[in-house]
């Protein structure tokens, strides 16, 4: 099993058309991703092709759902008119809405999550986010699930559930892990703006209720205090060995660190306070980031 | 982005929300013309204001020696005279670091008689994806100060963003403010226009400290921003035309200027050790490594998911004119792009900058063993690291050499 998206997950892509969504939308297929549907407004009736295989094009995602069974949407559509197409996504009802754009204006993202709330058919994950992967069985962890961005081949098929905010840090993590032979249940990207959709502890309950998945990495950085409410339950509900690194312990405050979200402000969201949640609820903390994996291997 | 107090009062009144009268001057002359309008127009004393990005103006001193970036004046020459002592002089505080900032405009405005400073600010609650104002009777003082010290002296309330403000929320607040009378319906009309200015202008932080009850003109008691501070949400800007207009490029680190040309994210820091690292997470990880085995990063630098030749190119140049750096880390997980492109374009860009410090190169990734192969094959003196603490060890170790 695997937590959000199966291997055999039917996805449409917003923003198919686009250069950046174009060529993620490549690279899945080529992982072998059930890339079902794109949508481009005003180019529905054509198709997208690449590696012979044809995918239809569609005006609304209603119209692409209910046409292929999508049930998960990748949006890759620019900053201005993300926020429309996440609510779109949200009232063609399906199972969860990845936005992979970066740069989407904060207050676009509170009206989002307003919108959404009470909602509990969809799932955002994002925006700013490198996406999810399910690794498959096949060479290279061939054959599983790609939404987003991240490169498919460095996955393996396994148990570690990894969660984090930041795309390349998610893929040093994973990275480790399969150099060790140790294979993920499935990698989220949550993102790395202030307002997001789904937060770390939410992943992490669903990894703990999730049969396949035996230990869980959190990678967390400075600002807000997600990474401590995620600790907080960890300590009080957590079944299964969990391994974290917080970036960030060397950012000076008041200055935003890449991330939209990444910012000490106030004296809140140091790093010094986040490692002291983990370490209170039991969460092996990783010194480096280089020491990631082996962290949750020791625990286990 | 930061803007001006000027600036950010501007936005205040354009929305309805009661400021000093003033204006914005560059000149000593100018100064004492507006500062003779307001005396003409009964007011007792003026106020001569240093505009920087950086607070803790008024205990600031200038370099000349001279002592306040914040001025209270009885006469249109004395106005002059303060106007004289501040302009072209680089005011040091305890927010600007000791190199201070060059002071080249000046806000004169009224200065109001005060009767009560608050505190008033409109930012984004993480934990609810909401607005929230946060009030206080405790202004005029280091708002982080009251926040540890008396948190019950802090006020908070939160705003649905399908509604925004209503008149009840501004009436909670307002009567926790104590305001009474005059005060209290010039407070009601204020904190809904200043809420509107947060959420029209995409504002990150409105933060008015000292907002002041004062007498107005007809005699009533009336609420005045004597002090306004206003970010905005870069990810916003392209929207908001009239505030990208009020970048002050002469406020901003000129490295990182030249960097954002290059669509690079850097800030500059203290210490030795230069990174260049692809995603912003990687980017702080790898600051922090360095810091783990002994030494200090000198910058932050995100060169971004797709670098390019150009890119590391420049990000090289950049990190090179940081005269503490003592050695460079290049850090790439080359997820979806070529390593052998990244490792072509370091060796370019070694060689075009005749770099002499020692540099490392932790490579990793897709198409990786041709990369490092072109790194083995270019002639130049780099060492290459395996993994991320192995490639920080070295260049902590080259550095410390």
């Amino acid at each position: 099993m695997s937590i959000l998206v199966k291997a055999n997950t039917k996805v449409l892509i917003q923003g198919i058309t686009g250069s950046f969504g174009a060529r993620h939308a490549q690279l899945s297929i080529d992982y072998g991703s059930a890339v079902v549907a794109g949508v481009t407004p005003g180019k529905g009736g054509q198709c997208f092709e690449h590696g012979g295989k044809k995918v239809p094009i569609f005006d609304t995602v209603a119209e692409a759902a209910r046409q292929t069974g999508a049930t998960a949407s990748a949006i890759f559509v620019p900053p201005p008119f993300a926020a429309d197409a996440i609510l779109e996504a949200v009232d063609a009802g399906l199972e969860l809405a990845v936005a992979i754009t970066e740069g989407i204006p904060v207050n676009d993202m509170v009206k989002v999550k307003r919108a959404m709330q009470g909602n509990a058919k969809t799932r955002l994950i994002g925006p700013n986010c490198p996406g999810i992967v399910t690794p498959g069985d096949g060479k290279d962890s061939h054959g599983g699930c790609r939404i987003g961005i991240a490169p498919g081949y460095i996955h393996k098929k396994g148990n570690i559930g990894v969660v984090s905010r930041s795309g390349t840090l998610t893929y040093e993590a994973v990275w480790q892990l399969t150099s060790r032979g140790v294979g993920q249940s499935t990698c989220v990207g949550i993102g790395g703006d202030p307002v997001n959709g789904t937060s770390h502890l939410d992943i992490i309950k669903l990894f703990n209720d999730d049969p396949e998945t035996h230990g869980i990495i959190m990678i967390g950085e400075i600002g807000g205090s997600a990474e401590e409410e995620a600790a907080e339950w960890i300590a009080k509900h957590c079944k299964k060995p969990v391994a974290g690194f917080i970036a960030g312990t060397t950012a000076p405050p008041g200055r935003r660190m890449g991330h939209a979200g990444a910012i000490v402000s106030g004296g809140k969201g140091t790093a010094e306070a986040k490692i002291a949640a983990f370490k209170a609820a039991g969460i092996g903390v990783a010194v480096t980031p280089s020491e990631m994996a082996d962290t949750l291997l020791k625990m286990m | 982005m930061n803007i001006h107090e000027f600036q950010a009062k501007q936005l205040l009144a354009t929305h309805g929300v009661t400021v000093p009268t003033g204006a914005v001057v560059t000149k000593p002359e100018e100064a004492r013309a507006i500062a003779e309008t307001l005396f003409q127009g009964g007011n007792h004393l003026v106020v001569v204001k240093s505009q920087i990005h950086a607070g803790g103006r008024g205990k600031g001193t200038f370099k000349s020696g001279f002592q306040g970036g914040v001025k209270l004046c009885k006469s249109a020459e004395d106005v002059q005279a303060k106007a004289q002592a501040m302009l072209g002089q680089v005011l040091v505080t305890k927010q600007t670091g000791p190199e201070g900032r060059l002071v080249s405009k000046l806000l004169i405005a009224a200065a109001p008689e005060i009767k009560k400073e608050l505190y008033l600010a409109v930012l984004l609650d993480r934990t609810t994806s909401r607005p929230i104002i946060m009030a206080s009777t405790e202004g005029g003082v280091d708002i982080e100060e009251v926040a540890e010290k008396h948190p019950e002296k802090i006020f908070k309330e939160t705003i649905d963003p399908a509604v925004g403000i209503m008149p009840y929320q501004a009436r909670k607040i307002a009567a926790a403010l104590g305001l009474k009378g005059d005060a209290f319906n010039s407070g009601i009309k204020l904190l809904i226009n200043v809420y509107k200015t947060w959420w029209e202008c995409d504002a990150s932080m409105v933060e008015i400290n000292p907002l002041c009850i004062v007498t107005g003109p007809d005699g009533k008691e009336a609420l005045s921003a004597v002090d306004a501070k206003v970010s905005l949400d870069d990810n916003a800007l392209f929207r908001q035309k009239n505030i990208q207009d009020m970048r002050d490029l002469a406020e901003e680190a000129p490295l990182e200027t030249e960097a954002s040309k290059y669509s690079l994210n850097y800030i500059k820091l203290d210490g030795s050790i230069a990174c260049l690292v692809n995603g912003a997470g990687l980017a702080m990880a790898t600051m922090d490594i360095i810091q783990h085995y002994g030494a200090m990063p000198a910058n932050f630098l995100d060169v971004g998911g797709g670098a390019s030749k150009e890119q590391v190119s420049a990000a090289f140049k950049i990190i090179l004119q940081d005269p503490n750096v003592k050695g460079i880390l290049v850090n790439i997980f080359g997820g979806i792009m070529d390593c052998n492109v990244i490792a072509t374009g370091i060796v370019a860009a070694v060689k075009e900058t005749g770099l002499k410090l020692p540099l490392v190169v932790r490579l990793e990734g897709n198409n990786v063993a041709a990369g490092k192969k072109t790194l083995a094959e270019s002639g130049l003196t780099l060492i290459t690291g395996d993994s991320m603490a192995d490639a920080a060890q070295k260049v902590v170790k080259a550095v410390g050499k």
